[in-house]
């Protein structure tokens, strides 16, 4: 197994032309994801490896570059359906979450529909209110479902191809802030499954359980951490639809706390589901209320200096799992 | 001279269409697109350089659509605009020291630093904003016209979009509902040819996008989005047609961005070549009006170099106002969220 440093695009970029090799039933369409190679690189290479055919430019047409992949896939392709933007999922909805999620039930199982969206969420970029939202408690909400957020390369590449190798509708967000982050990817084809969640880091005084490029932070917060002799274990839930909730559970009542970070909004945030599914699981073992690290409710702002003191950092993961554990 | 399209879709006028044309009304439409041009080119170079944050849509090459159109609005009408929107802004009425101010994410802008570049506009002055989600504004402008005819107020409202944008659902719906309706509105398509990197040609079957206005039993016009004057003509005839109660028009200004998707240089992968983007240069919508107004002897060339150099001294000195400005202080971070 050979493994090198990529970044965390150019990982799911090696996972979309090898799974596209493997599987013949694989295609990709969305805007300017032929020509271009899409606005983030996601997609560079493609066109010229698997002909225009397999890789097509759309219209601005969400709801219909959506609603073609629940076709394709509901007769057996395997589309990957690209909506650049996580917020663009508000255009495309209807078929998401009405059509793509509950075709399997509501047809009594008759049909599967083994569609990938990809988009990328998050912030820091100045790109306000409409283009830097984290919308995955939204989508974890539906049943039928399956919501996938790498935080490395590593995962980058081994969930694109786990969520197109899934048989049901899956959503990669991608994180526009972690294009360029380097970390280690095996050469070969692999696919992480849906819903393994990842132990980052071992530790023994609090669990942080990190989505997305929160792990990142999490992780830089865990460092400071350690010279002050606070032990952190870092669990990355990896999809936050399903949830491996033995994993954080199992964590929970080793460390006996909890402190949940996430980019998106903290009111019904997917912090409150994980928050609840560790009261349900570890009550008995909690030595502290489990706590949260997430945005205030409001849109998000423009404004650097606002929207630096909207997104959670690791200072601010630090000074709560200080809280947590009682030094704060 | 007026042409037709095969659907019998009229070219706006071309020739003659001027004659009626006055010294004041070239100073104001000259003024107007300068006013955009140099905006749009300070601004694109503050944010290559790193001194201001975010990206940028800019509007370099379009400004007679804008500026055509909004001569014939007034304040009270409403406007919706687009993530390439400052030359609406500005068109409408918004001034250098808030725009910029805006862009510098500052408490002085007309967002007080919340929106940035996708979101700007002067809400006094009839914008109902500049809009991220392609096609977002188009059903929000016909709920504004929709207010004018309930109101009976006599106002119009104008919703500006591109080619691309002609392909989203939210488009269709919006324009049969105001046709439906006759609601008061003008929808004014900006035809650069391109969505992003996705030439016309690869995006839409069709030439000429005011031949979708057929489809809802509206008028459809073309017109020289380059030419200041005729875009003024047709958005006077929309006008009188929406006031009358007669409904929409569906206007496509044929005109092309001189920059890239976003920002000023080209980015990565080349998907038009130079040649056509001098071609349009050459038919530059600001020297074509100069050509006029001193052929016809109403403006002298002095007169226009001044509103040149008269509008960049009041861009330095905006963006000077933007740069001093306070920034916004995060302990107000959820104020507005909610209407108290
Ligand atoms: C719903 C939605 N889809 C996609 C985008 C990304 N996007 C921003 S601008 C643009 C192209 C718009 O093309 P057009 O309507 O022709 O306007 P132009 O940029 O040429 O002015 C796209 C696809 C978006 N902002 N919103
Ligand atoms: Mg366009």
């Amino acid at each position: 197994m050979t493994t090198r440093e990529l970044t965390y695009v150019k990982a799911f970029n090696e996972g979309l032309h090898q799974v596209m090799a493997a599987d013949p039933d694989v295609f990709l369409i969305g805007e300017d994801v032929a020509g271009y190679g899409g606005v983030f690189h996601m997609f560079d290479g493609l066109l010229t490896e698997f002909g225009p055919k397999r890789v097509k430019d759309t219209p601005i047409a969400e709801q219909a570059i959506i609603g073609l992949g629940v076709g394709a896939a509901a007769r057996g392709l395997r589309p990957v359906c690209d909506l650049m933007f996580m917020d663009f999922v508000g255009v495309a909805m209807d078929q998401i979450f009405n059509q793509a999620a509950k075709m399997k039930y509501m047809f009594g199982g008759g049909v599967s529909v083994p569609l990938t969206i990809t988009t990328a969420g998050g912030g820091g970029m100045s790109a306000a209110a409409q283009h830097s939202q984290s919308l995955e408690a939204w989508l974890a909400h539906i049943p039928g479902l399956k919501v996938a957020m790498p935080a490395s390369a590593y995962d980058a590449k081994g969930l694109i191809v786990g969520a197109i190798r899934d048989d049901n509708p899956t959503i990669v967000v991608m994180n526009k802030k972690m294009l360029g982050m380097k970390g280690p990817v095996p050469e070969e084809l692999y696919a992480i499954p849906m819903g393994q969640a990842n132990v980052v880091r071992e530790g023994s005084d609090v669990t942080i359980v990190a989505i997305a490029r929160m792990v990142v932070e999490a992780t830089k917060a865990a460092a400071t951490l350690e010279a002050e002799g606070i032990s952190v274990e870092i669990i990355d839930p990896r999809t936050v639809q399903p949830l491996d909730t033995d994993t954080i559970v199992t964590s929970v009542k080793k460390t006996n706390r909890a402190v949940i970070v996430h980019e998106a909004v903290e009111f019904g945030g997917i912090g409150a589901e994980i928050s609840s599914q560790i009261q349900e699981a570890a009550f008995d073992y909690l030595d502290a209320p489990v706590a949260r690290v997430a945005a205030p409710f409001s849109p998000s702002p423009y404004s650097p200096i606002l929207e630096n003191a909207y997104m959670p950092d690791a200072a601010r993961i630090a000074a709560r799992v200080r809280a947590v554990v009682g030094r704060g | 001279m007026t042409q037709t399209t095969a659907l019998g879709v009229q070219y706006g006028p071309r020739e003659g269409y001027a004659d009626d044309v006055t010294r004041e009304l070239v100073l104001e439409l000259h003024r107007g697109m300068v006013r955009i041009r140099l905006f749009e080119e300070h601004a694109g170079k503050l944010v290559e350089s790193g001194d201001m944050p975010g990206f940028l849509h800019l509007y370099v090459g379009e400004e007679a659509v804008a500026t055509g159109v909004m001569s014939v609005l007034t304040d009270a009408d409403q406007m919706t605009s687009t993530h390439r929107g400052h030359g609406h802004a500005i068109a409408k009425g918004a001034q250098f020291r808030p725009m910029f101010a805006e862009l510098y994410g500052k408490t002085t802008g007309y967002c007080k630093g919340r929106g940035g570049s996708m979101h700007i506009g002067d809400t006094n002055k009839g914008m109902l904003g500049a809009n991220a989600i392609v096609g977002g504004g188009i059903p929000i402008a016909v709920g504004a016209a929709f207010a004018s005819q309930y109101r009976g107020d006599g106002t119009v409202a104008a919703s500006f979009f591109g080619d691309g944008a002609t392909n989203i659902g939210a488009f269709h719906e919006a324009v049969n509902m105001a046709a439906v309706w006759d609601l008061p509105i003008l929808f004014i398509c900006e035809n650069n040819g391109y969505a992003e990197f996705t030439a016309q040609g690869n995006h839409m079957k069709l030439e000429d996008i005011a031949e979708r206005a057929a489809s809802y039993g509206i008028p459809g016009v073309v017109v020289d989005g380059m030419d200041v004057l005729a875009v003024r003509a047709v958005a006077v005839a929309a006008v009188e047609r929406a006031k009358a109660g007669h409904g929409p028009t569906l206007i496509e200004a044929k005109t092309y961005r001189y920059f890239d998707h976003q920002g000023i240089k080209g980015m990565r992968i080349p998907y038009r070549d130079a040649a056509e983007v001098e071609a349009w240069r050459e038919r530059d919508a600001i020297k074509l009006l100069e050509v006029i107004g001193t052929e016809r002897d109403l403006v002298s060339a002095k007169e226009f170099a001044d509103i040149w150099s008269q509008t960049e001294a009041e861009i330095l000195e905006a963006i000077e106002f933007a740069r001093n400005s306070p920034e916004p202080d995060p302990a107000d971070i959820l104020d507005d969220v909610y209407t108290v």
